[in-house]
């Protein structure tokens, strides 16, 4: 099937999201949607399930044009959907999850017949190597086989064109290559693949052709083999980018945090952060790297005093850290948190409020009864000009800002202050190009001034550019701690998967005894960072 | 900290080592409370009459030593207490409590016809038809909830299901149209409050909260103004009475029991059997469901939300209604002010205490029935408890079973969420 968009406009109050986009999609191609956040992406392909009427334009299939006026319209013209955030019933199993919308039941009262789904079900899984357990609960489900719970549901609904909403984002580098295998193996049969991301290697590694959206235009059409991250990303932002923030190697002093036996439950009151161990030194960024949901929204909220720990010891320079976040603010924590609108911002504050959430109860911005605005005013007007947040006005509201411009806001109030350590988690989660860039050059300043960092992230590239040691958090535990040398790609990926580090280690032994490769460059930096070894023995 | 790390313990566990404790010593202090309170004379007996006046297979009466019975459930009682507080039941702790619950009300009971003859099949024929409307109110509520849509307004609901019951039915002298012009009437206030609720997006609490105050100000207005004038003419509505099935009702106390009601009664088995077959085994229940858990993923198949909450929210009114009318021609026989006296809301209670389930809310509200059969069966035997208190049992009942039980339950994830399409 042949898909087209032609000249695509689509106009909301105050912004124009998609402005005369064009895209062919041909059959039996991957065909990869590139852009910013905002530039446009989620609401063309909106558009092309019926979610949204366009103004403008029409979408042709077989180079006949059709109307959509709902995602029923979309889905019968062959369309399916895989969404950034999955549209599963966590409490229902994966066969009635597949089979909602396209019941098939048995006369005379119209009872599910939830065996023949399962049959359908079991053979488009085992066409396309997608596994999957037909009686499983969703919710037990990992992320991973939940996408192709989606998958095996786009297909079980006949689709020939397969939207892929940031499928990437969630998935260890492992299911990323099990994705991709299904990925080919879809495209073999004819059924072609619109892959939205905006993860560079991946476009350049799987897409037949690149469309980059910027600011709901077209910024222009390639094949990987034409271009390059560079490239691609100064088409994205619309000026040079620099993806990896230079930095000197780490100069790590004393120890500031020390965690020790930590556990902590979650919600479910399941073991969330297991006997979990680990130190960060002043002047170092320690990143943990690892996949969703293994612990870490936990282990930081428990290090800023956001939920209460079962058992363990949490130090700063030597002393029992608080347990409410106020003390932990003023030990001199700054806390950058994973979900920045639910416990970073008040969206329906200004910016100038925003800015004094964690001190107007005290000195300059308050004299023990009433908030002293014209302090609070001029102190936000010099932080949003020397943070580069960009607004008409300190009295605008943090909601309307993008999500580069809030997360700048909370930098600019987490770092304004004398800190020991930050605690960032997921800093640059849904962030463009240009605004990780300048978070990370920020987040490396207050490293060399002394602060000690520790980096939560589940993006490996963030992880790989920011950590001056990497420890891997997997099912509550930190499995092993790496250099930045030691820590390759597929070594973090395998670590992340649950993989045990010994196994990976004889690995790499009887690998190196085949070739002679030469002895690795930890020698320099091992000297550097004498116990950079010294914290995967803990976990 | 330092404690939990002292006792090798975490929080959690001692959490819950805390509440078997608690659970325990419960257990301990109402078998002193059994002891203490219930004990008579030891040469008194209880019967319990098992037989209905007209039964065609009698049944002997039970007669138990009432002091001895007692002392043996409190021992049975105590010993539940003391395994509790020291090693605990495990998986078995709720089925326990059940045991527990069941003994006290027995020994209750024993001390209650001590010396006298209390007819127990009776106790539990007025316990379904009490829990009628309680159970129609939670059907409802299922109805409703399981779309993701909360209806409190259900109370609201069964009192203008009763006021109309008992209009219509006066007026035109057939009851059968009276239920139908309940079912009309709770059909359309769930229409005014899906609209509220599902249109306007109005904080559904408020807007069933509405829907109550309305109705009971209109039907108290209307009560004083046009039924009490007319009470002969628009206030004396036929009463529908029982219907004995052949044979089943012949079946020794579970024939009384079960098979001897008005039409409402079956009609209510009915619907908990549709209603649990529809959501659980058709399409129709795995929209519905889809959509009171994660209406956007039932949007992006193509089920229209909108159209499905305001489906079941009117179905649900309509049941409602339906319960209403039970108050009027099913069973008192005339329309009183505020006569449902809080039933929509215990209904809610089993609704939550049966788990969204019908057949769990049938057995919750069963639980809320038997506490209003024994309250109204005690306030005819003389024992020395203040009738004010007696009539309190009902709502103690289900404050304990909403304080204590419910926290367990788990509700339909977007219950209550407005869902608005993009």
């Amino acid at each position: 099937m042949k898909l087209e968009l032609r000249g695509i406009t689509k106009r909301f109050p105050g912004v124009v999201a998609n402005e005369g986009v064009d895209l062919v999609v041909q059959p039996g191609e991957i065909h990869a949607l590139l852009g910013e956040n905002g530039a446009g992406k989620s609401t063309l392909m909106n558009v092309l399930y019926g979610l949204y009427q366009p103004d403008e334009g029409e979408i042709l299939i077989d180079d006949k044009p059709v109307q959509f006026s709902g995602p029923a319209d979309a889905i019968d013209a062959g369309i399916g959907m895989v969404h950034q955030h999955f549209m599963l019933v966590p409490v229902f199993t994966v066969t009635e999850n597949v089979m909602l919308g396209v019941e098939s039941t048995q006369p005379p009262f119209g009872r599910l017949d939830k065996a023949a789904a399962r049959r359908r079900l079991m053979d488009i899984s085992d066409r396309h190597g997608l596994k999957v357990d037909p009686d499983a609960v969703v919710e037990d489900l990992s992320v991973g086989v939940r996408q192709r719970v989606e998958i095996i549901k786009t297909l079980y609904r006949w689709s020939d064109v397969l939207i892929l909403d940031e499928p990437t984002a969630v998935l260890t580098p492992q299911e990323t290559d099990d994705l991709i295998g299904v990925m080919r193996s879809l495209i073999e049969t004819g059924t072609s693949i619109i892959f939205i991301t905006h993860k560079l290697n991946e476009v350049l590694e799987i897409a037949d052709r690149i469309t980059v959206l910027r600011r709901g235009n077209v910024a222009g059409t390639t094949t990987p083999a034409e271009t390059s991250k560079e490239e691609l990303a100064a088409m994205m932002v619309g000026r040079d980018v620099q993806l990896v923030v230079d930095r000197d190697p780490a100069n790590a002093s004393e120890a500031v945090l020390e965690v020790s036996n930590l556990v902590v439950r979650d919600e479910r009151g399941h073991f969330a952060v297991d006997h979990l161990d680990l130190e960060v030194r002043a002047g170092e960024i320690l990143a943990i790297a690892g996949v969703q949901g293994n612990g870490q929204s936990e282990l930081v909220q428990a290090i800023t005093g956001m939920r209460e720990p079962d058992s363990g010891t949490i130090r700063l320079n030597g002393e029992a850290l608080g347990t409410d976040p106020r003390t932990v603010y003023r030990s001199g924590v700054a806390h950058v948190p994973e979900d920045r609108m639910e416990d970073g911002l008040i969206a329906d504050f200004t910016i100038a409020d925003n800015l004094v959430l964690n001190g107007y109860w005290h000195e300059p911005y308050s004299n023990g009864l009433a908030m002293d605005g014209a302090a609070i005013a001029a102190s936000a007007a010099e932080r949003v000009a020397e943070f580069d947040v960009r607004t008409p006005s300190i009295f605008n509201n943090v909601g309307n800002l993008s999500g580069g411009n809030q997360q700048k806001v909370i930098a600019a109030r987490e770092f304004s202050r004398p800190i020991k350590l930050i605690v960032a988690a997921q800093p640059t989660r849904g962030l463009d190009v240009g605004s990780i860039e300048y978070i990370h050059r920020r987040i490396v300043e207050k490293r060399d001034e002394g602060a000690a960092v520790l980096i939560v992230s589940s993006e490996l590239e963030e992880v790989l550019a920011l950590g001056d040691r990497i420890a891997v958090m997997y099912q509550g535990r930190i499995v092993d701690t790496l250099t930045p040398e030691e820590a390759t790609m597929e070594r973090l990926g395998l670590l992340m998967g649950g993989a045990h580090p010994e196994d990976l280690e004889a690995a790499e032994t009887d690998q190196a005894d085949a070739p002679p490769t030469p002895p690795s460059t930890t020698t320099e930096t091992g000297a550097a960072q004498p116990d950079a070894k010294g914290a995967s023995d803990d976990g | 900290m330092t404690a939990a790390v002292a006792t090798g313990m975490s929080r959690t566990e001692q959490r819950e080592r805390t509440r078997q404790r608690v659970l325990g010593i419960i257990y301990l202090v109402l078998a002193v409370l059994m002891v203490l309170g219930f004990a008579v004379a030891t040469d008194l007996t209880s019967t319990f009459g098992l037989s209905a006046p007209n039964a065609a297979i009698p049944v002997p009466n039970l007669v138990v030593p009432s002091a001895t019975t007692v002392y043996l459930l409190a021992g049975v009682v105590a010993f539940a207490g003391a395994i509790q507080l020291t090693r605990g039941f495990g998986s078995r702790t709720a089925l326990i409590l059940g045991l527990v619950a069941f003994a006290f009300v027995f020994a209750f009971l024993t001390w209650v016809a001590a010396g006298q003859s209390m007819n127990l099949t009776g106790v539990l024929e007025t316990t379904v038809q009490r829990s009628v409307p309680i159970v129609f109110g939670a059907l409802s509520g299922i109805l409703c909830e399981r779309a993701g849509v909360v209806n409190i307004a259900i109370e609201g609901m069964l009192l203008s299901g009763a006021f109309v019951a008992a209009v219509v039915t006066s007026a035109t002298g057939n009851p059968y149209i009276g239920i139908v012009a309940a079912v009309a009437t709770g059909g359309l206030l769930a229409a005014l409050l899906a609209v509220l609720a599902i249109r306007y997006r109005v904080d559904q609490i408020i807007a069933g909260f509405f829907i109550n105050i309305l109705v009971t100000g209109l039907t108290a207005f209307l009560s004083v103004r046009i039924l009490q004038p007319y009470q002969a003419e628009l206030n004396t509505p036929e009463r529908l009475g029982p219907i004995a099935i052949p044979i089943l009702s012949d079946i020794p106390i579970l024939g009384t029991v079960l098979f001897r009601h008005n039409i409402f009664v079956y009609s209510l088995f009915a619907l908990i059997i549709i209603i649990h077959l529809g959501l659980f085994y058709t399409r129709w229940g795995l929209r519905v469901r889809a959509v009171g858990e994660h209406p956007k993923a039932a949007d992006t198949v193509g089920i229209n939300v909108y159209f499905v909450r305001y489906t079941n929210v009117i179905l649900g009114g309509m049941v409602a209604g339906m319960g209403g009318a039970y108050f009027t021609i099913g069973s008192t026989g005339g329309f009183e002010r505020e006569m449902t006296a809080g039933r929509g809301f215990i209904g809610l209670a089993a609704m939550i205490f049966g788990g969204w389930n019908p057949i769990g809310a049938f057995l919750a509200g069963l639980v809320f029935g038997f506490a209003d059969a024994i309250q109204s069966r005690l306030s005819i035997l003389s024992i020395a408890i203040p009738s004010e208190f007696l009539l309190m049992v009902p709502y103690v009942v289900t404050i304990i079973v909403v304080a204590g039980l419910v926290g367990r339950a788990r509700a339909p994830a977007a219950d209550g969420k407005p869902y608005i399409k993009e």
